[in-house]
């Protein structure tokens, strides 16, 4: 009677409206529709927190206004002068990942930031939008982000291809972390539930650890967001300002 | 005797501020503390960016060579150099991560430059 530990069985994609244009398939899957939920939830939460402002600040205007203020602070600190004007960029990245990794803690929901292509999206359009930022602003010399200054010109053929290499690492590094941490938490979790299902009398002690690990990951989500977020103003801070 | 009377709720009120005093030095004092800790907090989060920034490098170089090499057919001179600049750009890397220099190809401390930026405006 032993009970079928499968922890990997929540990151399954399983399409809830079927959609196959031109032979590729776009159905609409358990991943997307809690994309949809969070871009709601987070659609609701700006636009009706703030509908009837307060000066004294009711409870939803609140998490409005300090979510708001959380990323603002965040913008003006590390991206720099001229940062500011990205922040609608940032508050949405940082919302979104926020929301995908919070919903992905309610039971039975599916967490789409435990996908790398998710997570690899996400990071490619920070990429690609701060390296666009950077050409637009600075034209050719944006590449003087790759020359290291006051460095002997032989020197240079080999530090030239590290800069290089380090600026193309920045997406994968950048989606990595959040995947791998969304992934591996929530399989800790799923593995100590079933331990908890499959020891009868004992399973107190499982269950116990998965609630430690259940506000371990309640930390971790916000806190990787917080991560993903604070690394796209650095990078748009380089951008703006080239050191 | 009227000196006595008039001393007597001055005393308190001095008992009193002394007590106000001391216990908000107390709870300034737990407030430090608390600060100080926070960087162990965030140690463990450090070593995992640290760990993936170095094989994150390697590994994405590693794979560029091999694309290069399948491209261009120059097997197996394109993967072993860009195994061994993966490991110099994750070295890089790591140790700006650990300066406290950004990510990566940033150079000066994210605040720190922010903060002469606008004492130059």
């Amino acid at each position: 009677m032993a009970i079928e530990i499968k922890p990997l069985e929540q990151f399954k994609i399983e399409p809830i409206v079927p959609l196959h244009p031109f032979g590729i398939d776009a159905s609409f899957t358990n991943s997307a529709l809690l994309m949809v939920i969070a871009v709601v939830l987070i659609t609701a939460l700006t636009v009706l927190g703030t509908r009837r402002a307060a000066l004294v600040p009711g409870r939803w205007q609140s998490i409005a206004e300090m979510s708001y203020e959380f990323v603002a602070d965040m913008v003006e600190t590390n991206a720099g002068h001229g940062g500011m004007a990205y922040f609608p960029f940032v508050f949405s990245l940082f919302m979104f990942v926020l929301l995908g990794n919070l919903l992905g803690l309610v039971p039975y929901s599916f967490t789409f930031t435990s996908h790398i292509i998710v997570t690899f999206a996400l990071a490619a359009v920070v990429f690609i939008g701060v390296t666009i930022v950077g050409f637009a602003k600075h034209g050719m010399h944006f590449l003087k982000l790759f020359v290291p200054a006051g460095v002997p010109a032989v020197l240079l053929l080999l530090l030239v291809p590290i800069e290089l290499l380090s600026y193309f690492i920045r997406p994968f590094t950048l989606s990595i972390r959040l995947f791998a941490n969304m992934l591996a938490g929530h399989t800790m979790l799923a593995i100590f539930a079933g331990f908890a299902a499959s020891v009868p009398l004992f399973g107190i002690l499982p269950v116990g650890i998965d609630v430690a690990i259940y506000f371990l990951e309640l930390l971790v989500a916000a806190l990787q967001a917080y991560v993903f977020a604070i690394l796209t103003c650095l990078y748009l801070r380089d951008a703006l300002h080239l050191h | 005797m009227t000196d006595g009377d008039a001393n007597d709720p001055l005393r308190e009120l001095g008992r009193r501020i002394e007590g106000a005093q001391r216990a908000r030095d107390a709870t300034e004092r737990a407030q430090a503390s608390r600060e100080s800790a926070k960087p162990m907090g965030s140690a463990l989060a450090l070593a995992w960016r640290v760990g993936l920034e170095l094989i994150v490098a390697i590994l994405v170089a590693t794979g560029l060579g091999w694309a290069f090499d399948r491209w261009l057919g120059t097997r197996p001179w394109g993967m072993i150099l860009m195994f061994f600049l993966g490991v110099a750009a994750g070295m890089v890397n790591v140790w700006r991560t650990v300066s406290g220099m950004g990510m990566a190809v940033g150079y000066g401390k994210a605040s720190a430059a922010a903060a002469e930026e606008e004492d130059e405006d």
